[in-house]
């Protein structure tokens, strides 16, 4: 298969040799950790995050409240193996099955230096390109990580995003499995980018996948993920934590292109922090879900480092994307730039929360945000929630805003080229994003142009219609 | 190729107020007809009806392409069938490249299982914008959006040439043209009109006039044809204005 069944909408059924069962409590999260092998501190860790997690609630702004899902009908650990495979013709069939169906096993081959993929709980496969392993990179699960990786892992696990930063963090910070470890030594650049993809398939279930990313000064790297799931009646969470580490002088980029299905809830804590000269860039694109929470944030803790957020949401009938970026500027002559663009579609609701925060002493900073929201349709909703709290000397600290709707005018004008309505339409918008998809890794580029036409496609003429 | 284009008895109202009343007009591919009248007499209204905007539907009569009545099709569909309309004041499309924009117009253009061959899209295009004297770096940039007067019209043509319409309603196209700018119009238009096209005219440029030598001419006053004659109405028009000729007929 060429490119792929990126749509992700179908599943084979699967026999788990693991399976901790319905519903959350202290015993699942022993079952988990025991299960895991781990040793006391980590389930020490788990234990205070289910602590937290059962008395945090969510902010009262939150489009999803803590009691909107069924804890108790959600299976918190499904695995078929424990630890991945570094080759494909060693991954249990009908999981091989799946990651053939998707693509993925020929987009290792075109143009990744690595790849992960994770299904359902675990990383089923992960391999990297042996010349980089060679020098010293390292691309595997969090379990291995932890396991044979523990002095590079432990010092920074759970320092970005602490257990009780809020109800989904402290959530995975008890049940996590899965997600990828990656270190790049001082130095080292991977010229081609990692990729990990993340494969929700079984139903009523919950992914809490959890990433580490340590990147040595000088070093560079670009970590893509992506994902799907099939679609279910019922609710399926999907509950990750990522934190990124970039020592001095280290440039990292992060892409995410979050298709999940209309069935997930996803509810993800990306926080990264940029020692001095450093540069970060999230990526992070929002097609898919039926509710998204995610808010990629910057910790620029090092003088002159440099972080970007530039995010792309998509919300059609029935989806909130409720998405943004956080810069918390801590070092002087550090910047952020921020692009936030999205589209309303039918009933859909697209908001972006940013939060920029210039710490005392933290002189000679600059941030520039800029929102742009496109709506189709009257029932269209955009919203936007900039914070701007700054306490440095000399900084400058700008946000702008947009919003607009594609206009009759237009769309006459291209009909009257031939276009139809629909393709009209599609036109508009992947011209309203293209400015920001040009700066994506080309591969990345044509894939999120074809999944935003593929949601044009869906939409009904009148929904859109302005 | 479709070799006729008529209005018969054509009405068109906007709510209450008509905007055109019993227009009947004939052009033929290779033949320009220009549409000359005071300004709200009709003539905007006119081609954008012709083109199928969903404000100016036809309220009485019709709009047959070699015999066939198009007032029911959708814009798109009479694009497709070969009209063209070009704007007097086109609209910005921000985002969206003349490129990607003429590709997806070609494309349309072809059958469910049939795809462009982008090669020698790109081939056709660039040699279309060097027609133009306009560099190749068009191609990647947004149509309209934050272009000159001249840079539109330009854009304008350079649609025809890829979209090779059979009949194209020029509403104004040397309003904000230079001298150098009404000359590539003229000389544009002449080329088509050699190669079959048929051209609907709404001008008041005498440059313009002189350089094509118009089949005919139609004089427009407040929504109803005046007077049809040959090019020398047109002069007539500049001597003496709208209101002698209206009056004229009158009279």
């Amino acid at each position: 298969m060429d490119e792929g069944d990126q749509d992700g909408n179908f599943f084979y059924r699967t026999d788990y040799a693991y399976d901790a069962g319905r519903g959350l409590s202290e015993r699942t999260v022993r079952h988990i950790s025991k299960l895991k092998g781990e040793p006391d501190w980590l389930l020490s860790f788990r234990l205070k995050s289910l602590e937290i997690f059962q008395k945090l609630s969510m902010p009262d702004w939150a489009p999803l409240a803590k009691g909107d899902l069924d804890y108790g009908s959600i299976r918190y650990y499904l695995a078929q193996e424990q630890l991945p495979r570094r080759n494909w013709e060693e991954v249990p069939e009908d999981v091989k099955r799946t990651f053939d169906r998707l693509g993925v096993p020929e987009k290792e081959k075109k143009f990744l230096a690595g790849v992960e993929a994770q299904f359902d709980s675990e990383m089923a496969y992960a391999n990297l390109r042996e010349d980089l392993t060679k020098q010293g990179v390292l691309f595997v699960s969090s379990s291995e990580g932890l396991r044979d990786h523990e002095k590079i892992f432990r010092p920074h696990f759970g320092t970005l995003v602490p257990s009780g930063d809020n109800p989904f963090a402290a959530l995975n910070g008890a049940a996590f499995s899965g997600g990828s470890f990656i270190y790049v030594p001082p130095g080292v650049k991977v010229a081609q980018p990692l990729q990990a993809y993340f494969r929700i398939n079984a139903e009523q279930f919950g992914q809490f996948e959890r990433t580490l990313i340590v990147v040595g000064e000088g070093a560079e790297v670009t970590y893509l993920e992506g994902c799907t799931a099939p679609s279910f009646e019922t609710a399926t969470l999907h509950a990750a934590v990522v934190e990124l580490v970039a020592m001095a002088g280290a440039k990292v980029q992060y892409v995410t292109v979050q298709n999940w299905s209309n069935s997930v809830r996803n509810l993800v804590t990306k926080r990264a922090k940029a020692l001095e000269g450093a540069e970060i860039r999230w990526i992070d694109c929002n097609i898919g879900s039926r509710i998204t929470m995610k808010y990629p944030a910057l910790l620029l803790a090092g003088e002159r480092a440099r972080g970007e957020v530039l995010s792309i949401s998509v919300a059609r009938s029935g989806q909130r994307q409720d998405t943004g970026a956080r810069a918390i500027h801590l070092a002087p002559r550090t910047s952020s730039q921020i692009i936030a663009k999205s589209l309303s579609i039918g009933d859909g609701t697209a908001t972006y929360r940013g939060k920029i925060d210039v710490a005392p002493g933290a002189d000679g900073c600059r941030s520039h945000s800029r929102c742009d929201a496109l709506l189709l349709g009257e029932k269209a909703i955009s919203q936007t929630f900039p914070k701007i709290h700054c306490r440095g000397g000399n900084c400058t600290v700008e946000h702008e805003a947009s919003v607009s709707k594609i206009s009759d005018e237009q769309l006459f004008y291209l009909r009257s080229r031939g276009l139809d309505e629909r393709g009209a339409l599609g036109l508009m918008v992947n011209g309203f994003f293209s400015d920001l998809i040009r700066e994506f890794p080309m591969e990345y580029g044509v894939e999120l142009k074809r999944l935003i036409e593929m949601e044009m496609d869906n939409v009904r003429i009148g929904e859109g219609t302005p | 190729m479709a070799a006729t284009l008529a209005l018969r008895n054509l009405s068109l109202c906007h709510g209450e107020r008509v905007l055109v009343k019993d227009i009947s007009l004939d052009l033929a591919g290779g033949e320009v007809r220009v549409l000359m009248g005071p300004n709200g007499a009709g003539k905007s209204s006119l081609l954008k009806a012709i083109a199928g905007h969903p404000d100016y539907r036809p309220s009485a009569g019709q709009i047959l392409l070699d015999g066939v009545d198009i007032k029911e099709l959708p814009p798109e569909e009479r694009s497709r069938r070969g009209i063209f309309l070009a704007f007097q004041h086109p609209v910005d499309l921000p985002g969206v490249s003349i490129g990607q924009l003429l590709k997806s117009a070609r494309q349309a253009r072809l059958g469910p299982d049939e795809t462009l061959d982008v090669v020698a899209f790109y081939r056709e295009l660039y040699g279309a914008l060097e027609s133009l004297s306009v560099d190749r770096s068009w191609a990647n940039r947004s149509a309209n959006d934050g272009f000159s007067g001249g840079e539109r019209k330009r854009c304008e043509l350079l649609q025809i040439l890829l979209l090779k319409p059979f009949f194209i309603l020029l509403d104004e196209i040397d309003s904000g043209l230079d001298v150098d700018g009404t000359a590539l119009v003229a000389n544009v238009l002449c080329r088509l009109r050699e190669a079959g096209t048929g051209i609907l005219l709404v001008t008041h440029s005498r440059r313009l006039l002189d350089a094509l030598t118009p089949d005919g001419v139609s004089v427009l006053r407040d929504g109803r044809l005046v007077r049809s004659g040959g090019a020398e109405l047109a002069a007539e028009v500049e001597r003496d204005g709208f209101l002698a000729i209206a009056g004229e007929r009158n009279g």
